[in-house]
């Protein structure tokens, strides 16, 4: 038996793993201690062991990063910080074992990438064993032939040359076939091997393409009321996580305008207020592709040249114009409120710091079908508008605006504010349909609401890698189901001196020789059955 | 036939499914104390359950069972394949009234996975001494049906749009035949390892049985995991963005993945059910801890 069938005896991975790393290995003076060990090292870690081991390691680290709230992952930005909240002692300590961000934590990628360099170190040195074998005809026959599968043994009763007629038949079931004087020997299944190799290193080929995402790309998000319009440049955007190497001056230049968003939401049963439809009619004026219109709906995201604007949520923007105690427009237009239920109860507060006498603030809720609820503050009880209401409180004194930190618009810092109150000395507070205005107390301004807008949340991506990926992903499909679903099997028919004919087939990999595929030889070449042959061995 | 009479329809068949399956179990422990009450050797209780529609397929392998004892399996067997065939009609008529591939929510994602289940253990056992495997997938079928119907159950309803997609045909296609292959290839795996420490082979057919699963389960799986991929990217704008959901996928094809390379490393071939049953366990809880307990994008899929 030689080298190459030895090897396979072993399945053809462990085969693999198994390949002397360095044929230079003998002849050579003894090496270095150092030289020796690094050898050492590099045998282990590529070989199949730690490979699964690795893989059930990253199994493992990958499941905390489910558990506890991640930074830009969880689909509720807050979550970490909640988190903190929660357990002011023990967040820290997550943190400082990278447990809120486990995959980009550094023992995280320890992890992929020694399995990686694992699987690299055993794949490249494969890839030169089958650049070998795929130029080999295939191995003589194993002496002992009746300790293979499917053996066949016995005379051939018919005038024709039995080896030529078996080469021909596995030639046309497409094997590759070698003829010598005395055998025929036969092979089919390589792909198998090159399935595998596809498979490992498309994996390598998809990390170029995860890294071309998380070194150029970027995403963002922005909030667009109806009728507004969006310059793509990175000061307009709410949220913007670019990758350390993007290109933020240099983003895709365009302009978009978002003219109408329409919802419909379901009207009765069990699922009452589930949305049904969403649509954002979008117009665009690209330097790249000119001008056009197009409807972004869920998973019906408007590509730019290369830059995607996805629809992800939406809600309502009450049109109001708040004059001050001077009778001036402090404030007007539409102002976007968060929804806090799925029945788009909205959260808002608008500010008007210019206001005179004194600065105002108010602070109060949206709702699109507005019903009574605890505390006398209504709730909404359907995301769609059927009784829209804005409700609201009023503050008076410093917003806090000047003194230079940030501040979101959706927040209000009450250090230095004073409440509204009524004649009473309560909280004052009030609600307005469409089209109502209410007078502040104390002469401070008024208020008016003269009507609804929607505004639509875009997430707008850009990821260069992402064709990359997507190859590396088909690569992977399609070298993983060669390498597990194409057997590979070796046949050999040999004449001996005794004038009998036998057969038999080795598998090289888990599964079975087809067992058909033997008999339908010994058929063609006029065997008799396995069993009759058997006996004649016994004789 | 309305959607209306079409939902009501699918209720009944799987009503009806679950009578059957129990009905199946019956036979099956029916056939299975016959079998104890009888001094016959180990290897003919084991085998004797049932032998899936196979004409003598493995008679030369093991002792015969008794003969009114092989009559009892091979009912229950029948019975097995009646409630299938229930099964598989009450998924058509949710469909037909849903007017959508009826995998929407988590009460139709579990009425075609425990049809899915039955299907796959019937592909496969066909021909095969399923042994204890036959009641045992019986059992895990009515269990995952029963919570479906008694938890997790949702009138007809149309989607929410963001799960009105083509990829949600492929890819909860996908994800759905290989749970089911990896459901058949869990218990094979358990039988084998029961087996094992009671000093079997190393290889026995159940081994067999889930190794053949395995390896169309596996890129199935792949498959599934990377149409998901495709889909997040039109959906969300980003491919893989360890969402929860995404997460536990990963997990679960990391330890099939090591299943299948400890498989063909000499030393690890007896640990090698070990990983397999972890990713089955990591599947498992995707499908029900992650949607019940985990909040993430995936959360819409309706409880």
């Amino acid at each position: 038996m030689d080298v190459a069938q030895e090897e396979h005896e072993l399945g053809s991975e462990e085969a693999l793993r198994s390949l002397p790393s360095d044929p230079h290995e003998r002849g050579r003076p003894r090496p270095s201690e150092v030289t020796a060990w690094g050898r050492w090292a590099w045998r282990r870690l590529t070989s199949m062991r730690t490979a699964i081991v690795l893989l059930v390691l990253l199994a493992l680290t990958a499941v905390p990063g489910s558990l506890l709230p991640q930074r830009g992952v969880a689909s509720d930005p807050a979550a970490v910080a909640n988190f903190y909240r929660a357990n002011p002692d023990l967040a820290p300590w997550l943190d400082r074992m990278s447990l809120f961000n486990v995959y980009s934590a550094p023992w995280f990628a320890a992890v992929y990438v020694l399995l990686l360099v694992s699987m690299t170190g055993c794949v490249v040195p494969r890839s030169a064993q089958l650049w070998r074998e795929y130029r080999a005809a295939p191995p003589p026959s194993p002496r002992h032939l009746s300790r293979e599968t499917g053996h066949h043994r016995g005379l051939v009763a018919r005038p024709h040359d039995p080896l030529a007629v078996a080469a021909a038949h596995l030639r046309d079931r497409r094997f590759l076939v070698t003829r010598t004087s005395n055998e025929v020997r036969a092979e089919k299944g390589r792909l198998r091997e090159l399935g595998n190799l596809a498979f490992h290193l498309s994996l390598l080929v998809l990390l170029f393409g995860i890294a071309g995402g998380k070194l150029f790309g970027y995403e963002g998000r922005v909030a667009l009321v109806e009728g507004t319009t969006f310059a793509n440049v990175s000061s307009s955007y709410d949220a913007l996580t670019p990758a350390p190497w993007a290109d933020l001056a240099g983003l895709e230049p365009l302009e978009l305008t978002l003219n109408d968003f329409a919802a419909e939401f379901e009207t009765e049963g069990a699922r009452f207020g589930e949305p049904r439809k969403f649509e954002a009619a979008v117009s665009y004026d690209s330097a790249e592709e000119g001008d056009g219109s197009f409807t972004i709906r869920p998973n019906r995201p408007l590509d730019i040249n290369g830059t995607k604007f996805f629809l992800t949520g939406h809600g309502y923007a009450p049109e109001l114009t708040v004059r001050d105690g001077n009778g001036d427009v402090a404030v007007s237009g539409p102002i976007i409120f968060l929804p806090v239920d799925p029945a788009f109860t909205s959260d808002g507060v608008v500010k008007a710091p210019d206001a005179r006498p004194t600065s105002l603030a108010l602070r109060g809720l949206f709702l699109p079908t507005a019903v009574d609820g605890p505390d006398g503050m209504g709730v909404s009880a359907y995301p769609d508008q059927v009784n829209p209401i804005v409700q609201f409180m009023a503050y008076t004194g410093d917003l806090g605006l000047d003194d230079g930190t940030a501040q979101s618009v959706f927040e209000l810092d009450f250090t230095d504010l004073d409440q509204v109150l009524d004649a009473d000395g309560k909280p004052w507070r009030v609600s307005l349909a469409p089209g109502q205005t209410v007078r502040l107390p104390d002469g401070l301004g008024s208020v008016t609401f003269d009507g609804v807008s929607r505004f639509a949340n875009f997430q707008i991506a850009r990821d260069p890698g992402k064709e990359v990926s997507l190859a590396a992903a088909i690569l992977l499909m399609l070298g993983l189901t060669a390498s597990l679903a194409i057997p590979r099997r070796r046949i050999w028919v040999r004449r001996n001196d005794d004038g009998t004919v036998e057969l038999a087939g080795r598998s090289l990999s888990r599964r079975p020789v087809p067992p058909g595929e033997l008999h339908d030889l010994a058929t063609t070449i006029g065997l008799p059955p396995a069993g009759a042959g058997q006996n004649k061995e016994e004789e | 036939m309305t959607s209306f009479d079409a939902a009501r329809l699918s209720d009944a068949l799987v009503t009806s499914a679950l009578g059957v399956f129990s009905l199946a179990l019956v036979v099956f422990a029916l056939a299975a104390a016959l079998s104890r009450s009888r001094p016959v050797p180990v290897a003919a209780v084991s085998g004797a359950a049932v032998v899936l529609s196979s004409p003598g397929g493995d008679a030369g392998l093991r002792p015969a069972p008794h003969r009114g004892l092989e009559q009892v399996g091979r009912a229950g067997a029948a019975v097995l394949v009646l409630g299938t065939i229930l099964l598989c009609l009450a998924v058509v008529a949710r469909g037909v009234a849903a007017g959508r591939a009826p995998w929407g929510n988590m009460y139709e994602f579990g009425l075609t996975g425990s049809a899915a289940v039955a299907v796959a253990f019937l592909a496969y056992g066909r021909g095969r001494p399923t042994g204890v495997l036959a009641p045992w997938t019986v059992t895990l079928v009515l269990v995952l049906l029963g919570v479906s119907v008694t938890s997790l159950y949702t009138p007809v309803d149309d989607l929410v749009p963001v799960l009105n997609s083509r990829w949600l045909v492929v890819h909860v296609a996908a994800a759905i035949t290989a749970g089911a292959l990896f459901t058949v290839g869990a218990l094979a795996t358990i039988a084998h390892l029961v087996r094992q420490r009671g000093g079997g082979d190393e290889d026995d057919h159940f081994s067999d049985l889930a190794h053949t699963v395995h390896l169309v389960a596996f890129p199935v799986w792949t498959f599934a995991v990377i149409a998901g991929a495709v889909w997040a990217e039109n959906a969300w704008g980003r491919y893989w963005g360890w969402d929860p959901k995404e997460t536990w996928a990963f997990i679960t094809w990391v330890f099939y993945a090591a299943h299948l390379h400890a498989l063909s490393t000499v030393g690890w071939r007896r640990r090698a059910g070990w990983l397999a049953l972890a990713g089955f366990l990591a599947f498992v809880f995707n499908f029900f801890g992650v949607n019940l307990w985990i909040p993430g994008l995936h959360s819409y899929a309706g409880v």
